[in-house]
């Protein structure tokens, strides 16, 4: 057992875990964040997709050592209180979910693929980017169409901050 | 229309939470003195389980208990049955072998579960696992149709000589043999229908939790039908009686089919609940998702088509081989028969259909219902075969599907099904302009000059959805009725709750359910709500699968509105001293027409918990409830046209186009209706080109996580331009015909025909994987 020190969604927590323990489990046995999920065994599907400081990682690839100290955003830490962030708002308004199981994860992957390619996006690039991310409900017209709005949303926002 | 009315693409309302993270599933309930549940599997395809030795496991760090086999069957744990009963043509039942949700003595497929760990965290039940030693000795395995019905096969149950579920037939032997022996042209085709895994993304999962005080238990579950599965664990499992079992679906990711049946998990987990005095939950991972999760089609087929001099059809011939795995699991036996072959007239007029169907047992994992259950596969058979036909005959597909079109209605199949309404050539004059087909050759001509095989496929489908007139299945075998319930409450401040038997696993009801209650009432959905997926609450359902929820589960819903209006009005006429027949809504009010006298439904409401100033003899409350069963099936058909490229140096097919146009009826919620074909096109896709459950002679299964079977990316599918024409469903009220599995049913063959049409070989076998079609380009 160790005690893993980090910050989560802008608050430091602790938490003590077996060294076996992935972040993934820590995040949802330990923090109760049940919005990460995991949908395999083979770190394929993205369901559980966090970002660990501002990149998108697969938090079944992660023992939760190895993220000791770093700053952890959940899909429970993006919206500024009511305010969706602009990425949840697009996949809501694009219809870019069904059963919702995909969905934390495919807006942590999607927040990190705007932020890296900024405006210069179109759907190929997004389907390529998406290659880590398996949804069975959406066949992924939709959650392409709301990646590709939110980037528009985000310049916005962007520059309007 | 209203905007949130019937036909608005509303919003979803319950996307917030599943995009903040805030959504419920199984393994996100955590309930006081939690234990854990893993599973022993057998990694033998088929072996008697000589001995299972707890002993060191049974001491190990945090065990509460080791379970076996033999228990659950002391305890005296009905066996898992299959609810639909076929007959063979030989007038003989169905031999069905027995199944114990854990094996005592026999395993048949490689997954099967012998025991179970329980423990307090699901690392000691895993550790403990490790420690318990099974002693095999292993039995010699059929893994596939060819093998299970040869001489000398490996037997794998002793009620089934032969591994011989049924054999079954429908349609008239004698006249369609003399349809062929008279045809001018008659066109042969052999298929393999792929057996495919359907991977709902949330794994399955299950918490039972026994109250001792009570006798009461509560299984919280992955399930598409809750009430289905209290029925079942009651009735014939005999671990709780109805009244003493609460049956909770929660939110659900996804279930495509695989979370209808009730599975050995969720028994064993709601029976070692009261073993262990503990709740108990079980999670699976995903290698157990694919080694136990029923999987889909698998078939074997031969059929023939017979056509005349002038090119049309007189005769359709089938013989299929269905591989229904080492058990047969809920609705196994119903699937590649009455919801196969009563589907094998397609969109045409067929004088004489024969089919034979032969189920089989295999040792790998059962096969059961999948997105389309059954329709998939003769979809497939029907429009590879017009497509052939087209090639052969030298005539062009789509004309010869036209010619060949049903366009009176209502319209007798040779087999069972009476289609209501329809449009074929609407739908396929529609897909033809969206892809300019005309256009076609040229680019087909231009793709060639630059070195790409381009082309262009078909597929006219046709199911039947709205499952179904329980008087008509239960004369064909089923063991339930299907019909849907629905209660409408209004609450005395004027909100609504809707209780309702169907369940939503991204469906959307919670939305679509409420656009009924607005366009009736005129009322913001925001002031409604949807309550499903709990035995406790919702008094019966019979839950959601087959495209049945709009045309059956809403159609339950408006029965029992126009029974809550109905008295609404009385008590409105009443407080405004007006007829009855005066009254109309609009808005939220009940207004007497041609006045400006009118009363807010929350004053309406509250009238009737009150009961001040009722009518006479009228009772208390604004409630109803009602039970719709269906009168017949409904037929959504449409036509897909798919156009690729394939790149002979590698194989590799790239799509140019993808275009359908379905018929649906009536459409609820437009964007909502457009996602389920989305996802149905992917997963029909997917077969086509991806996707693919593969074992070896010795029954391992080859593709058991998702780095061996290949689910659909969003870089291997293309955005789809969907198009509706429309003919009301005249079966009910609504004039709904459901949308959920046409995307499934349609899509492979209009990939497959597009890339035999690009290649010049018309011999390819899903999944056209770039391998496959090399080897078809090059021999
Ligand atoms: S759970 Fe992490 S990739 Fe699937
Ligand atoms: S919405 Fe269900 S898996 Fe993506």
């Amino acid at each position: 057992m160790s005690t893993i020190k980090l910050t989560v969604n802008g608050k430091a927590v602790s938490a003590d875990v077996e060294d076996r323990t992935l972040l993934v489990h820590l995040l949802r046995e330990n923090l109760n964040l049940t919005g990460t999920h995991v949908g395999c065994d083979t770190s394929q599907c993205g369901a559980c997709v966090v970002h660990i400081d501002g990149r998108a990682v697969k938090s079944c690839t992660v023992l939760a050592g190895q993220a000791a100290g770093s700053n952890v955003t959940t899909i429970e830490g993006i919206s500024k209180g009511d305010e969706l962030h602009p990425m949840q708002a697009a996949f809501r308004d694009n219809h870019g979910l069904q059963c919702g199981y995909c969905t934390p994860g495919m807006i942590m992957s999607s927040i990190d693929i705007v932020n890296r390619h900024g405006g210069k996006l179109d759907e190929e690039t997004v389907r390529q980017e998406l290659e880590g991310n398996i949804c069975r409900c959406t066949g992924y017209h939709n959650i392409v169409k709301a990646v590709l709005d939110a980037a528009g949303r985000m310049k916005v926002s962007q520059a309007a901050e | 229309m209203g905007v949130e009315g019937i036909g608005a693409s509303v919003v979803r309302k319950e996307d917030r939470r599943f995009i903040t993270g805030k959504g419920r599933y199984v393994d996100d309930i955590k309930i006081v003195g939690l234990t854990h549940a893993h599973f022993i599997r057998s990694p033998h395809a088929h072996a008697k389980v000589k001995s299972i030795d707890i002993s060191a496991a049974k001491d190990m760090p945090g065990v509460v208990g080791v379970l076996t086999g033999q228990q659950i069957v002391d305890d005296k744990v009905g066996n898992l049955i299959c609810g639909w009963a076929i007959t063979s043509k030989d007038g003989t039942g169905m031999k069905m072998g027995a199944w114990p949700a854990m094996a005592p003595e026999t395993v048949r497929f490689v997954g099967q579960a012998v025991a179970v760990v329980i423990a307090e965290t699901k690392n000691q039940a895993k550790d403990a696992a490790e420690a318990v030693v099974v002693n095999y000795e292993e039995l010699p395995a059929a893994a596939d149709i060819r093998a299970a019905i040869k001489q000398g096969a490996p037997q794998l149950h002793p009620e089934a000589p032969g591994n011989v579920i049924y054999d079954w037939t429908i349609g008239e032997e004698a006249a369609t043999e003399a349809a062929f022996k008279a045809a001018a042209n008659v066109v042969s085709l052999d298929i393999t229908n792929n057996r495919l895994v359907p991977n709902a993304m949330e794994p399955r999962a299950a918490i039972g939790e026994y109250n001792e005080a009570e006798e009461h238990f509560t299984l919280y579950t992955t399930s598409q039908n809750p009430h289905v599965a209290r029925l079942v664990l009651s009735a014939f499992y005999n671990i709780a009686p109805e009244h003493k079992l609460r049956v909770v679906a929660p939110d659900v990711g996804g279930g495509f089919g695989s979370k209808i049946f009730i599975y050995p998990e969720e028994m064993v987990a709601l029976w070692a609940s009261k073993k262990v005095g503990r709740p108990v939950k079980w999670t699976g991972d995903r290698t157990e998702a694919f080694l136990t999760d029923a999987h889909g089609r698998d078939h074997l087929t031969n059929a023939e088509l017979a056509l005349d001099a002038n090119n049309k059809i007189t005769g359709l011939r089938v013989k299929t081989y269905a591989n229904l795995g080492a058990y047969m699991s809920l609705f196994s036996s119903s699937v590649p028969t009455y919801l196969y072959a009563t589907l094998l007239s397609g969109q045409y007029n067929i004088p004489n259909i024969f089919a034979e169907v032969i189920s089989v047992y295999t040792n790998t994992t059962p096969v059961d219902a999948y997105r389309g259950a059954g329709r998939p596969e003769a979809s497939f058979v029907v429009e590879r075969l017009l497509e052939t036909a087209a090639r052969q005959l030298k005539v062009d597909p789509a004309e010869l599907r036209r010619k060949n079109f049903i366009t009176q209605f209502p319209h007798q199949t040779p087999v069972i099904m009476a289609y209501d309404v329809g449009d074929f050539g609407a739908s396929l004059d529609s897909a033809m302009k969206a892809i300019d087909y005309a256009g076609f050759p040229a680019r087909k001509a231009k793709a060639k000059s630059e070195g790409k095989l381009r082309g262009i496929g078909l597929s006219c489908y046709i199911e039947a959805c709205g499952i179904a007139p329980s008087k008509a299945v239960g004369s064909l075998g089923a063991g339930v009725g299907l019909w849907e319930s629905a209660e409408v409450r209004v609450n005395p401040v004027g909100t609504i709750e809707v209780l309702t038997g169907s369940h939503s696993h991204g469906q959307g009801h919670e939305t679509t359910f409420c656009q009924l209650i607005a366009e009736r009432l005129g009322v913001p959905i925001s002031q409604v709500q949807i309550v499903h997926g709990d035995t406790d609450k919702v008094q019966f359902g019979m839950g959601t699968y087959g495209s049945r929820s709009a045309a059956v589960g809403l159609t339950a819903i408006l029965k029992a509105m126009e029974k809550v209006e109905a008295k609404a009005k009385k008590i409105a006429a009443h407080a405004l001293e007006a007829s009855e027949s005066d009254i109309v809504i609009e808005n939220g009010e009940f207004k007497v027409t041609g006045t400006d006298k009118s009363i807010a439904l929350p004053m309406v409401a509250l009238a009737a918990y009150t009961a001040h100033n009722l009518p006479d003899g009228m009772e208390p409350g604004l409630k109803e409830g009602a039970f719709y069963d269906p009168t017949n099936f409904t037929f959504p058909a449409g036509a897909y046209i798919c156009e690729l490229e394939v790149d002979a140096a590698t194989g590799k097919t790239s799509f140019v186009n993808f275009v359908a146009a379905d018929d649906f009826g009536r459409l609820i919620n437009p964007m909502i209706v457009e996602g389920q074909v989305h996802g149905g096109l992917a997963q029909g896709i997917g077969q086509a080109l991806l996707e693919g459950a593969a074992y070896d002679s010795s029954g391992q299964l080859l593709t058991a996580s998702f780095m061996d079977y290949a689910m659909p990316r969003a870089d291997d599918l293309p955005s789809f331009k969907l198009n509706h024409t429309t003919t009301l469903c005249p079966g009910n009220p609504l004039g709904v015909k459901g949308c959920g599995e046409a995307g499934a049913i349609g899509a492979s063959a209009a990939v497959i025909n597009a890339i035999t049409d690009a290649i010049g070989n018309n011999k390819i076998e899903m999944p056209a994987t770039p391998d496959r079609v090399w080897h078809a380009i090059h021999g």
